[in-house]
């Protein structure tokens, strides 16, 4: 009980004490402004990151596997997979023979053309010729008419699947089903327009075209190409046994010997999780530096402050001694103005965050967002620093001599 | 016997110097007694009104006060009989410059643990009894000097201490609100209080019952005071 008797007391002073020099605990507390203000500004920024990513990986799915001629993450050692002999489609065919944990593969081979139908034209649609198992591996739906299906590609009949954009842009008015678009000339028939997918990273999935592997090959060549394959797997949890036998069933086909290097590479989501992760790691270090300087400054700052108003109230604390405060209770009133001069730099530094963070989701794409739990990490931040800079000046105070600090002019 | 000190000495060290403060102290003070201190600077005075108001303890010797030998106690046992035997008023009224009458009234009960509502119960009470009630939202700059004293005489008041030490409380007022002050004393005295008064004028110790006077750290001379 007593305990509350002096905090109460403490806030009261504090409170008078940061009202009477305004001006002066504002420019105290710039440096926890700005440090709580960057920290809270990346962490709010890589949330955001963290939602854009997910969003947009998920549409590759956690239980596919791809096999390509090149890793996702090749980077710089890209030549070093050029010489890779290319995926044929036999390959793949042979794939969907022998993997047991698999339920679709499919493959894939992508080029960019102009689509036409009429006067109208469309640039740069990713053409993808593939098969009926795509719908399965890729997250595809039609939302009119139909996907690829088995007799389309067997029988190389020429037909296509629109992206929801692609139709949009080549039928304004009228309804696509059952005309013959001109993909580089050839015709194919319109079958079914693929639903709303959205963006994943710069790539609108959207402007994309769908036709049966084998027409593929003959329209747009097939020898130089290196076949994707996709690999839907039965569950998530069997997706390194499936990798694990998927490369075994590679080699088998390709004829490599033990001891010879894959000349193929198996990518999977986790891959750019795993990239994203080294990334975020980078910002979180940036926040944690830049974070953990200033709120020293920043700390430093309070310090200094507090041992000005310990020297200019000396007299205060000798007539509180005189009066019967004992030293905690002294020790007690610094910590809280401390940490009242703390909380004020903390909440300027969220609402600065707050808007900071309001432009940047408003003017980026990036869905920058400032969760409920920053008033936690902010509340720790008051607590931590208020007490860990506040400990020296409230000693100091504590320990005054009652008589000295009552003859302090 | 409410005060009673016996063989006190203080030396002060500065450097290697030893100084001695106070010789030899024997003295007694009873209940309800107005006493004043007086001598002239370097006589110990302030030394012995620290002993007395437990801001200090002696070098050597015992200091009874109110039964309990407070002459070896530590930092935070002496605060906590300050707080309850003894009501400061100093001559420069040191009252917290940002906080109302009520509160600065308040401050003594806030470091006892008195709940909010007795302790604005008691400090009214208290500012009443200095004729201040209607000041009691103002702060110390709003209010004159002799007022402010008032205020402090009813913060010494406020937790019923055995004690009044007053260490010259009209050292900073005029001759006509210094009057007021003293009168504001003998009431205090008149209702049961123990004054303990330090000054070095003549005229103010007279309103007192008993003037010891202090030379060179001994007492030289106790007597009954001539009013």
């Amino acid at each position: 009980m007593r305990i509350f008797i002096y905090i109460w007391e403490g806030i009261r002073i504090a409170f008078e004490a940061l009202k009477s020099y305004k001006l002066r605990s504002v420019l105290t507390t710039l440096g926890i402004i700005i440090g709580v203000m960057t920290v809270i500004t990346i962490v709010a920024l890589v949330q955001g990151l963290n939602k854009a990513f997910t969003e947009q990986i998920s549409a590759i799915g956690t239980d596919t596997l791809h096999i390509d001629k090149y890793p996702w993450m090749a980077g710089e050692k890209w030549f070093e997979y050029r010489n890779r002999r290319n995926i044929t489609l036999e390959d793949a065919i042979k794939v969907k023979q022998m993997a047991k944990l698999a339920v679709g593969v499919t493959p894939a081979l992508y080029t960019r053309r102009v689509v036409k139908y009429r006067d109208k034209t469309l640039e740069g649609v990713t053409i993808v010729g593939t098969t009926e198992d795509y719908i399965i591996t890729s997250n595809t739906y039609p939302e009119f008419g139909r996907f690829l299906m088995k007799g389309d590609v067997d029988y190389r009949r020429p037909i296509c699947v629109l992206g929801w954009e692609v139709s949009q842009k080549l039928f304004p008015n009228t309804d696509p089903m059952g005309k013959r678009v001109s993909i580089s000339g050839r015709k194919f028939r319109v079958v079914g327009i693929i639903e709303k997918k959205g963006k994943m990273f710069d790539e609108n999935m959207d402007t994309y075209a769908y036709v049966p592997i084998g027409n593929f090959q003959a329209a747009f060549g097939a020898r130089w190409r290196s076949v994707g394959i996709q690999v839907k797997v039965k569950s998530p949890e069997v997706m390194e046994d499936a990798e694990i036998e998927l490369t075994g069933i590679m080699r088998r086909i390709r004829g490599l010997e033990p001891g010879e290097k894959d000349d193929f590479s198996i990518n999977k989501q986790s891959m750019l999780m795993d990239m994203y992760k080294k990334l975020t790691t980078v910002l979180w270090a940036v926040a944690i530096g830049v974070g953990s300087i200033s709120l020293l400054v920043g700390g430093i700052g309070i310090m200094n402050i507090l041992l000005v108003s310990v020297t200019e109230r000396t007299r205060e604390i000798g007539v509180r001694k005189a009066l019967g405060a004992r030293r905690l209770d002294i020790m007690v009133q610094f910590l809280i103005e401390s940490m009242m001069i703390c909380a004020v730099g903390v909440t300027c530094g969220i609402l600065l965050a707050v808007g900071l963070a309001e432009l940047v989701a408003a003017t980026t794409p990036l869905p920058a967002a400032i969760t409920p739990w920053v008033a936690f990490l902010g509340l720790g931040f008051v607590v931590t620093i208020g007490l860990f800079f506040g400990i020296y000046p409230a000693s100091k105070a504590a320990k005054l001599n009652p008589i000295e600090a009552l003859r302090y002019e | 016997m409410l005060i009673g000190l016996t063989d006190i000495k203080k030396i002060y060290e500065v450097g290697t110097v030893k100084v001695p403060a106070l010789k030899n102290i024997d003295l007694k003070i009873g209940r309800n007694e107005y006493v004043a201190i007086m001598g002239p600077s370097g006589s110990g005075k302030s030394t012995l009104m620290n002993i007395i108001g437990c801001l200090d303890t002696p070098t050597d010797g015992t200091y009874l006060l109110n039964g309990t030998n407070v002459s070896e106690m530590s930092d935070n046992q002496l605060a906590e009989i300050r707080n309850r035997e003894i009501g400061f008023v100093f001559q420069t009224f040191n009252l917290l410059p940002r906080a109302s009458a009520l509160h600065n009234v308040e401050l003594p009960l806030i470091y006892n643990g008195t709940s909010a509502s007795n302790r604005k119960k008691l400090a009214t009470v208290a500012l009443e009894k200095v004729g201040l009630a209607d000041r009691m939202n103002h702060k110390p700059n709003e209010l004159s000097g002799g007022q402010r004293q008032r205020v402090a005489i009813a913060r010494a008041l406020v937790n019923n201490p055995s004690i009044i030490l007053a260490d010259e409380p009209t050292g900073n007022l005029d001759s006509k609100t210094g009057e007021e002050i003293m009168e504001i004393f003998e009431t205090l005295h008149d209702s049961g209080n123990t004054i303990v008064l330090v000054t070095h004028e003549e005229y103010i110790a007279e309103h007192s019952d008993r003037i010891i006077r202090l030379r060179d750290g001994l007492v030289e001379r106790d007597e009954a005071s001539v009013n």
